[in-house]
């Protein structure tokens, strides 16, 4: 996959983005200092493929994923859609490109209006954009809620008649309506239930052979994360730490937070009671993150060096084709 | 069979619980028929999906069921041989907080916004143990200590907004462990936690458990926490158990068709990316308009005629494996048959 992606043009590239939000405080209500919730991320994502974002509350991951769908605009940095940069446009030049980068939210009772039918909420994308007439508009409402599996009476019907697994097949079907090239899957599945889980991420990327999508796939479920995706990022306060192939990350993880990450995942099998890594302390505040590598208060690897020196994504010695992480101690015999 | 399975370590013993809530649709069995077995100091795990009953068993357990909707019908609940489901309420605040503490899956509701940690913590000892308040605030920075919070002494003063989700939980877990109670329930303790965060508070379960020596119900809908934590296994579906055993006849030996599809149907770090996973169809049926016969009929690949016409009776695979399904020998007999 990652042969291709240098191949082909990317269908999403993202260059140092930033996105950092004033925290204003005292009586006149002064930004003196920002939230650097994303702190300087750069990826791309080729057509048909799909990005994991992993990391734990409050390293940024839905804060990116939220000024890639330019809900938010970003404090610096590009976004590169097919070769063109949206990360400064007015929200009348973003318009025609709604359609082709669209958004699923993690609490789908929360993201459809509760007081219009499901009729409604799967045209209005296409009223939106001024698409068919109405009979056409029905015709692909009804075609939508086929493709993710709903009764076709249920566009007379309303989201709170709905089971949390069938809201989220909703949220789907809204996202899809305008025949999009990119989503951003915010936590799509982190509010369901075990067994219906299963059937949404069936469904996500039966439709992504389906209808050639791309994905970027935001998680705290690295599991999840590794089932549905080609390539993986791990961030950790506002930054990417390491990247590469699923399988490379969780086989042969280079940082030390992916290693701990990984080791704290409890794994369904009574024989394997793992030997963790228990990391110590809390994530720092994105308000005030360390100095030099934002993961040294918490690293089992740390030396002086890492509070002095940011270190950069890189591809390292050893370590998997494709796999880029961030740390000075990568390859140095480890500690532990 | 319950006779059989209360033996001189056995500190907690459920038979036959039956807890009804009254609904403005009717009134509804939440739990209906729950009956398991607890031996001091080990874990007993929980598992089931949202509206399984496994809530409501620690509610009635603890006889904090919402009032007065909530109701405990018929069954008993032997706490060191103490008929719990009976007890007079006032009898009931004795023990708990003492002898069984509680950890709730949202720490912030469990906490007090407008009181201080050390207030909190001290209110708890004071209220159980004849000690000062001196001795109190002590006992209660010993205590966050053993948690694993650094400054406990600076932690005392501040509030539960200043701290941290993994903070808090720890707090709560303090105060639910400061009377050294021989039993605690943890409802979801870890569900609203990071993964680092999770393993460190089930570290710090598991380790005060070993110091304490006290036994411990973890109810979870996260099967991975489940076989890291726990020894004996209850998967509940739709307020009956489905199936009960040890960690490893749950994990190893699935067998009511159930336990098979959650297993599995989550996403493993092994399994090929993009594969299909195996799924259950359909979804946990209403408490208002359950099925007749068993109650996982509507979902199970392996119904039959047979299983619509009443619910299938507990049935022992062996001393520590039972199930709920009428066609549990063919199904493991067919299973064998492809493994070999």
């Amino acid at each position: 996959m990652t042969d291709q992606t240098t191949q082909q043009t990317p269908l999403l590239e993202v260059r140092d983005l930033k996105m950092h939000f004033p925290v204003r405080e005292g009586i006149f209500m002064r930004a003196a200092r920002f939230n650097r919730a994303v702190d300087g991320v750069s990826f791309s994502i080729a057509p048909g493929e799909t990005l994991g974002l992993v990391g734990e509350s409050g390293c940024g991951k839905s804060t990116l994923g939220r000024c890639i769908t330019r809900l938010y605009k970003p404090s610096a940095g590009q976004i590169l859609f097919q070769g063109q940069d949206i990360s400064q446009l007015s929200a009348r030049q973003l318009k025609p490109l709604r359609r082709d980068i669209q958004m699923i939210f993690q609490d789908p009772m929360e993201s459809l209006n509760s007081r219009h039918t499901v009729g409604d909420i799967l045209e209005e994308p296409l009223l939106v954009q001024k698409i068919g007439t109405g009979a056409q508009r029905r015709q692909r409402v009804a075609q939508l809620l086929d493709l993710v599996g709903l009764p076709a009476r249920s566009v007379t019907r309303y989201p709170f008649e709905f089971s949390g697994g069938q809201r989220q097949r909703i949220g789907i079907a809204r996202s899809i309506a305008l025949n999009p090239k990119l989503i951003v899957c915010d936590e799509p599945v982190s509010a369901l239930d075990v067994s219906i889980q299963s059937q949404i991420l069936n469904l996500l990327i039966d439709l992504q052979q389906e209808l050639k999508l791309s994905y970027l796939f935001i998680a705290h479920d690295l599991a999840v994360v590794k089932h549905t995706s080609d390539r993986i990022a791990i961030m950790y306060l506002g930054k990417i730490v390491e990247t590469g192939p699923g399988q490379s990350i969780y086989q042969n993880p280079q940082h030390p937070y992916t290693q701990s990450l990984i080791s704290a995942i409890p794994v369904p099998d009574p024989h394997r009671r793992s030997q963790r890594v228990v990391l110590t302390g809390d994530v720092p505040s994105p308000i005030n993150p360390p100095s030099g590598c934002s993961f040294h208060t918490r690293c089992p690897r740390a030396t002086p060096l890492c509070s002095e020196q940011t270190p950069l994504l890189m591809a390292h010695e050893g370590s998997d084709p494709g796999v880029l992480a961030a740390c000075h101690h990568i390859g140095v015999a480890n500690p532990r | 069979m319950s006779n059989t399975m209360s033996s001189a370590s056995s500190i907690l013993q459920l038979n036959n619980l039956v807890t009804e809530f009254d609904t403005d649709e009717g009134r509804v069995r939440a739990v209906d028929g729950v009956s398991f077995s607890l031996n001091a100091g080990e874990t007993l795990g929980i598992v089931g999906e949202s509206g399984c009953g496994k809530s409501v068993t620690a509610q009635s357990i603890m006889r904090l069921l919402p009032q007065p909707m909530g109701q405990i019908v018929s069954g008993e609940i032997l706490f060191q041989g103490l008929d719990l489901a009976k007890l007079p309420l006032e009898k009931m605040r004795e023990i708990r907080g003492a002898k069984i503490g509680m950890v709730f899956q949202e720490p912030m509701t469990a906490l007090n916004p407008v009181h201080t940690i050390g207030r909190q913590l001290a209110e708890v000892l004071l209220l159980h143990k004849k000690i000062s308040k001196q001795q109190a605030l002590q006992q209660a920075i010993e205590m966050l200590d053993k948690v694993g919070i650094p400054s406990p002494d600076i932690r005392m003063g501040e509030f539960p907004h200043q701290l941290s989700g993994g903070m808090r939980q720890r707090v709560v877990i303090a105060m639910a462990l400061a009377c050294q109670p021989q039993l605690l329930i943890a409802d979801e303790p870890t569900t609203a936690l990071d993964v680092t965060i999770q393993a460190q508070i089930l570290e710090l379960i598991r380790d005060l458990q070993r110091d304490m020596g006290m036994a411990v119900i973890l109810i979870t809908h996260d099967l991975g926490v489940i076989a890291e934590t726990s020894k004996n296994v209850v998967v509940m579906y739709a307020g009956k158990v489905a199936e009960a055993g040890t960690a490893y006849d749950i994990f190893d030996r699935p067998s009511h068709p159930y336990t098979q599809g959650l297993l599995a149907s989550i996403p493993r770090l092994d399994t090929a990316p993009k594969s299909r996973l195996a799924i259950i169809p359909g979804m946990v049926p209403g408490l208002l308009d359950l099925p007749k016969g068993c109650r996982f009929e509507n979902r199970c690949p392996h119904r039959r005629d047979g299983c619509l016409v009443a619910t299938p009776p507990m049935e022992h695979i062996s001393d520590t494996h039972r199930l709920a399904c009428y066609r549990w020998r063919e199904i493991n007999a067919a299973a064998g048959e492809s493994l070999t």
